[in-house]
């Protein structure tokens, strides 16, 4: 691959998280360089979705640092790691199920969105300009992901496959800087595996957004990710480029003491 | 006239983002005001306009708060009659104690007493939802019903607990006889109806809707819940307390603390419910359900008893209101959450596919 791939950004030492007596996380280290695609992968219940959600703030580590940019960072709530440009999908698909695809993926915006109450409540001046000025971005948003003719259809309406794409359109519409994706393609067909590989490793290129993926198609993650991280049982068994993981000994045991 | 938006293509982004892309949709709103404004004056009789419009026009205000509240944001309240009379009793102490007063500037002080108070009285939302958030909201509304019983200040320390306003003067404009209170109500309506229509397609009611929906993941795009629940609070409150300031000031002209007590609270939640939650249009329907349903059936049902040879008492009424609406409660929550509103919204849809069926 020809992109750059720059300097560390997220920056993860000795992380530990634990609900009651279930240990998800044990110290935990690993890093993020910008424009790399780094792929989380273990077996189910390994820690992988507690992993991203300790990233965002949903989840609070008992222990360990979180170094951002070099900076540490404090315990964080999901929407203050939201306006530094993190963003993310989730496993279970988490639309607003009321809402058309256009409105999900403009609620992506909000950060984005200035003006007051007051001006929004009589459609006025700077509200109106932001709220064309905003569509437009979405639209650019709902082009690159083929999605135009649902766009004013109710999101619970939608099939499977489309939920997950609009899901990706409402985190990319807040230009992350940094996108976690927890199994973008957990239940999909080939065909529309190819296409989210596709959107995904685009994102990648055209914007050099960062991409943390959780993943379990090892032919998925082998083809698109930079570097892998590997937990099992909350701990991590292995980190490196693709090949490494793939023949690392560890690694073939977990998999295959997974009980396939 | 067909209901069609067949050939109605969108050049602009602005003109998708109209209030009413739908042509006919357009059509149909500005008529039914300008009949509303015109034609109605002129048709409606005093007893119309005292015990069905009025009524009527004042507690689709409420409704429209209440779900600006329930409907869009999620968050449960049994509260509602207390900020109706949180407005009431704050527009009528501005509007005594503070020379020369406008009515207007009175009502809409009213209304944002109440939505400072639906922020603190919000507060608990913030922790809790459903079931508690819905007993907070109780407590809250019988605090008030307390407070204003007791506190003889709020009362301008009147010995029956009552108070009055009169001359309801509109910059100029003497609004007393009955048409005027209709049309002054009518006005107010449609304004606030506007501002609800444009606050649930801006930001701030995809950050209701998505709260709502989903809250952790509205956290995670970037909302901030306090922000928007406590929001939502306000405004709906806002709504409700002019509502209040006007049921008190228009329609009673003078009332007590009972006027506003915890079943004006659930009349408007059913409404909501029975309208359609999470819908503009459904507050009107819901209110105006609500307002009818009880005069129809004092009409109604002593003639269907006469027909079958028995004799209901007012009494059997009542009470048949109540099985009505709590049959209607029922049916709606279970069959279809989104009320009257979605039922209209099915066979508008019908209605564009229509001759075809699919
Ligand atoms: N909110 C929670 N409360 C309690 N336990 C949790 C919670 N979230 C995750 N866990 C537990 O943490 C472990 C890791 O879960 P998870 O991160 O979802 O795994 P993965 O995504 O790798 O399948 C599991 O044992 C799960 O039950
Ligand atoms: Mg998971």
């Amino acid at each position: 691959m020809s992109k750059k791939i720059g300097d560390v950004v997220l920056d993860l030492q000795n992380i530990s998280l634990r609900f009651g007596g279930v240990k998800a996380l044990t110290d935990i280290s690993f890093d993020v360089r910008e424009h790399e695609v780094r792929a989380i992968i273990g077996p189910n219940g390994a820690g992988k979705s507690s992993m991203l959600n300790v990233i965002n703030g949903v989840y609070h580590p008992q222990d360990g640092k979180i170094f951002f940019h070099g900076q540490e960072r404090k315990q964080m709530d999901p929407h203050l790691a939201a306006a530094q440009g993190i963003s993310r999908t989730f496993q279970n698909i988490a639309l607003f199920k009321g809402m058309s695809v256009l409105d999900n993926i403009m609620t992506g915006r909000t950060l984005k969105m200035k003006s007051n109450l007051l001006l929004q409540a009589i459609w006025w001046g700077p509200a109106r300009n932001e709220e064309i000025a905003h569509r437009k971005k979405v639209e650019e948003i709902i082009d690159f992901l083929e999605i135009q003719h649902i766009r004013k259809t109710p999101v619970g309406r939608l099939p499977y496959g489309l939920q997950k794409r609009v899901d990706l359109g409402r985190a990319l519409a807040m230009e992350p800087k940094i996108l976690l994706l927890d199994e973008p393609m957990a239940g999909m067909n080939v065909e529309e595996k190819q296409d989210m590989c596709r959107f995904i490793l685009d994102v990648n290129d055209q914007f050099g957004t960062t991409i943390v993926l959780i993943e379990h198609d090892m032919g998925v993650v082998m083809d698109i990710s930079d570097r892998v991280v590997v937990l099992d049982y909350g701990k991590k068994i292995g980190d490196g480029l693709p090949d490494e993981v793939r023949s690392s000994p560890e690694v073939i045991k977990a998999y295959l003491g997974a009980g396939h | 006239m067909i209901y069609r938006e067949n050939g109605q293509f969108k050049t602009s982004y602005g003109a998708d983002q109209q209030i009413f892309p739908i042509a006919q949709d357009r059509w149909a709103v500005i008529a039914i005001i300008a009949f509303a404004f015109v034609g109605v004056p002129l048709l409606a009789d005093e007893y119309m306009f005292r015990a069905i419009l009025i009524p009527f026009l004042i507690l689709s205000l409420a409704a429209l708060g209440v779900n600006l509240l329930v409907g869009y944001c999620g968050q449960i309240t049994l509260g509602a009659g207390a900020f109706m009379a949180i407005g009431a009793y704050a527009a009528y102490n501005f509007l005594i104690r503070v020379d020369g007063m406008p009515l207007l500037a009175a009502l809409l002080l009213g209304g944002l007493t109440s939505a400072a108070m639906g922020i603190i009285f919000g507060i608990p939302s913030l922790r809790v939802r459903g079931l508690y958030l819905a007993v907070a909201t109780l407590a809250a509304q019988f605090f008030w019903d307390w407070a204003f019983l007791r506190i003889k200040w709020f009362t301008n320390d009147s010995s029956s607990g009552s108070v009055s306003v009169s001359n309801l003067d509109f910059f100029g404009w003497n609004v007393d006889a009955p048409a005027e209170k209709y049309l002054f109500c009518l006005g107010m309506l449609v304004v606030f109806g506007f501002l609800a229509k444009n606050l649930t397609r801006a930001s701030i009611g995809r950050q209701w809707m998505a709260i709502r929906d989903m809250d952790v993941a509205a956290e995670v795009i970037g909302i901030r819940p306090m922000w928007a629940k406590l929001s939502a609070f306000a405004v709906s409150s806002f709504f409700v307390g002019v509502a209040g300031a006007m049921w008190g000031f228009v329609h009673l002209g003078s009332w007590e603390p009972a006027a506003f007590s915890v079943d004006r609270s659930f009349q408007l939640l059913f409404m909501v419910i029975i309208g359609g939650l999470g819908s503009i249009v459904g507050s009107f329907f819901g209110a105006a359900f609500i307002v009818v349903l009880p005069i129809f059936l004092n009409q109604f049902l002593p003639v269907l008893g006469r027909l079958v040879g028995i004799s209901i008492s007012t009494a059997a009424v009542s009470h048949a209101e109540l099985i009505i609406f709590g049959a209607l409660i029922v049916f709606f929550l279970i069959v279809e959450p989104h009320g009257l509103a979605r039922l209209w919204a099915t066979s508008k849809e019908k209605l564009r596919l229509w001759p075809f069926p699919h």
